[in-house]
């Protein structure tokens, strides 16, 4: 099996096989054996040259995330083989930018209006949840094209609120 | 004793004293919102009822709903817990027309601790020192001038309903006291319906030093040790200790005997928590008191070997204290993490939604104080303390090494929570001077975050994006299902547009958001 890894932006190679007790791993073209066994969901023990790990892993709704201890690792998981994975990931600094509800809530109030100019971090809508008020910001300088957040809705994470252009 | 006791409160909380209950072979009664159905108070108790919906308005706040739970339940007793109607004097006075026994001290007390004005002219009768200030609500502008020419700038203006943090304003220099007292008054009265503004004098990096106190309904009090909680955000607790780092034995003789006089001057009885703002010179004020069981009471427990809500339950039966001031030693050290549902890289906002994996500490002087489980959604209408992790430890030192021990061992997936702002603050070398002030965390969070060093794992020749890559490969393999299901949101993950999001998520959130 072969894989191109994004660990916290840097890219590795990393090539698995099948070994007698465990497995071949071959990084970025060094070789080690290694074992593993996920022995609940989500929890990976691994062994790498007698060197023991715990790794958690975190699946939220947009990203990957390995935990090495107390470490956490956004990490993105490309199969060569895959057509999907070769599409290219959008969503740079330029073109139009979501901003996405960060957590379930109600939206309180407004604090633009569509058409307005807004600075990098200025407050776009606010979201109640769990008796707490949260500006949610901009994350560009640019202009408000759209606001699908209206005051008394319930939003869910991942919901788009605003679009800044 | 009582039979049957129902609890009004939710969360950790709730779980907490259930346990006490069994433990003393009392039957007990939980009260739930719509959306705490599913939550564990509910799984624990002996009897649940639904009171209503999600707002705490229309549920757990509702004294009509929970007393006639009482009455169907025939529960003898109601423990309020901390917050909610906890330290609600009418809802103490409905319980008590009710005839069922309130947890807590008497309507009376609360009332004269509730407004910070009419506590400070007792405690001025009494003799208890406070911050030099007004003890009553001023009359004008005018007369805030000549109080501040008195005492001297800076100064703090507060309202008498106050909490929070709102109607507070810092004052430097007379120039700035009109509009300060203008802009307290009416943030006092828009939040509390009651614009009364007094003046205090400022204290200079305060710590916030508490002292607890039991008393039965036979006229002894005793003092139970100070808790340190000058660890503190936007006026919030976040980590608590007992014994304070500052605080020598005759010290603690000292502030205890005046949180007992202060019990005394209100006819106070049960379990109540004694303030004070200390000054860099271990000076000590009064500054209120908390009627109720605190959040943070399980340092004292700990560090006491006394079980406070039992002891709360005994003095509201109407039993004596089984033990006299004599007899209460501190012995050892503890230390307490509030885990708040809230997103350390994301401004510590808060962060509801499903737990879909949860790993616990346990072993060695360790108490965790939980209301969540793997596969619960914690629902956005509450505060968000999720648990509570307390290290104990034969000193200081070593309550520090097991909390982060214990903390490593600590994940939760699917929400965010603030499980590493920990690791930073036991980290921190000021914390472990015990250099603490209320301005501490604030100081602390302004800091780059840096790596976390202590306890990382066993060093091998691999990097831990090295073990983070060769993990990534192995759950693909062993796991493949999983991964084929998130791959290719994992690959597109950047800007997140709608249709990433998980679906059963969405779901989960949309039932639970959508009332």
């Amino acid at each position: 099996m072969v894989y191109e890894i994004i660990v916290a932006g840097k890219p590795h190679r990393l090539e698995l096989q099948k070994a007698a007790g465990g497995w071949e791993c071959r990084l970025d073209g060094q070789t080690v054996h290694i074992d593993a066994v996920i022995p609940r969901r989500d929890v990976l023990s691994l062994l790498v040259d007698g060197h023991a790990y715990e790794i958690k892993r975190e699946q939220t709704s947009t990203d990957l995330h390995m935990w090495v201890g107390s470490s956490r690792f956004a990490v993105e998981l490309h199969d060569p083989r895959s057509l999907r994975s070769r599409q290219k990931a959008g969503g740079d600094e330029k073109g139009p930018k979501k901003i996405l509800a960060p957590m379930p809530g109600r939206v309180v109030r407004l604090l633009v209006a569509e058409n307005s100019e807004v600075e990098a971090g200025q407050g776009i809508v606010v979201v109640e949840a769990m008796k707490m008020q949260n500006e949610i910001k901009s994350p560009k300088k640019g202009v408000v094209k759209k606001i699908s957040a209206s005051p008394g809705a319930a939003v869910n994470p991942g919901d788009v609120l605003a679009v800044v252009e | 004793m009582f039979k049957k006791i129902l609890i009004a409160n939710r969360g950790e909380i709730a779980v907490r004293i259930i346990r006490a209950c069994r433990e003393m072979g009392i039957a007990t009664v939980a009260v739930y919102s719509d959306v705490d159905r599913a939550a564990l108070h509910v799984r624990k108790s002996d009897e649940a009822y639904p009171i209503g919906p999600a707002p705490a308005a229309e549920s757990y706040l509702r004294m009509d709903k929970i007393l006639d739970v009482a009455k169907r339940s025939g529960a003898e007793a109601i423990h309020p817990g901390y917050g909610f109607l906890s330290e609600n004097a009418t809802f103490a006075q409905a319980c008590a027309d009710a005839g069922v026994k309130f947890i807590g001290p008497t309507p009376h007390s609360m009332r004269l601790m509730g407004s910070k004005t009419s506590a400070r002219q007792q405690m001025e009768k009494a003799g208890v020192p406070f911050v030099p200030g007004t003890s009553r609500g001023l009359n004008s502008p005018e007369e805030g001038e000549q109080v501040a020419e008195r005492i001297g700038y800076p100064i703090m203006l507060k309202a008498a309903a106050g909490g929070g943090g709102k109607g507070m304003r810092l004052v430097q220099t007379r120039a700035e006291l009109r509009s300060a007292l203008e802009s307290a008054q009416s943030e006092a009265q828009r939040s509390f319906g009651d614009s009364e503004v007094y003046i205090e004098k400022a204290i200079a990096n305060p710590r916030h030093i508490e002292m607890q106190v039991l008393a039965d309904e036979h006229g002894n009090t005793v003092w139970l040790g100070e808790r340190e909680c000058s660890i503190q955000r936007r006026h919030q607790k976040v980590l608590e200790e007992a014994p304070s780092p500052i605080v020598d034995p005759e010290m603690r003789r000292r502030m205890g005997e005046v949180a007992v006089k202060v019990a005394r001057a209100a006819n106070y009885t049960n379990a109540g928590t004694v303030e004070f703002l200390v000054d860099q010179q271990k000076n000590f004020y009064f500054l209120e008191m908390n009627t109720r069981l605190q959040v943070e009471h399980p340092v004292t427990e700990l560090t006491t070997g006394f079980d406070l809500v039992h002891l709360q339950i005994r003095i509201a039966a109407g039993e004596k204290l089984p033990f006299g001031q004599s007899e209460v030693a501190i012995r050892g050290h503890a230390i307490e993490c509030r885990i708040y549902a809230e997103d350390p890289d994301n401004n510590y906002f808060p962060s509801p939604g499903k737990i879909t994996v949860l790993l616990q500490p346990s072993g060695p002087g360790i108490r965790r104080d939980s209301g969540m489980y793997e596969g619960w959604t914690v629902p956005m209408d509450y505060d968000p303390l999720l648990a509570k992790l307390i290290g104990y430890g034969s000193d200081r030192q070593q309550a520090i090494m097991r909390l982060e021990r214990a903390l490593y061992e600590y994940f939760v997936a699917g929400i965010k929570t603030n499980i590493s702002l920990f690791l930073r603050i036991l980290g921190d070398a000021d914390f472990h001077a015990g250099k603490l002030d209320t301005g501490f965390l604030d100081r602390l969070l302004a800091k780059t975050n840096p790596a976390v060093a202590t306890l990382a794992p066993k060093s091998g020749t691999e990097s831990l994006e090295t073990i983070a890559a060769i993990a990534a490969g192995m759950f693909a393999v062993l796991d493949p299902a999983s991964a084929a299901n998130r791959n290719g949101k994992a690959a597109g993950a950047s800007s997140g547009g709608p249709a990433t999001v998980s679906s059963n998520w969405k779901k989960q959130g949309r039932s639970e958001g959508l009332r």
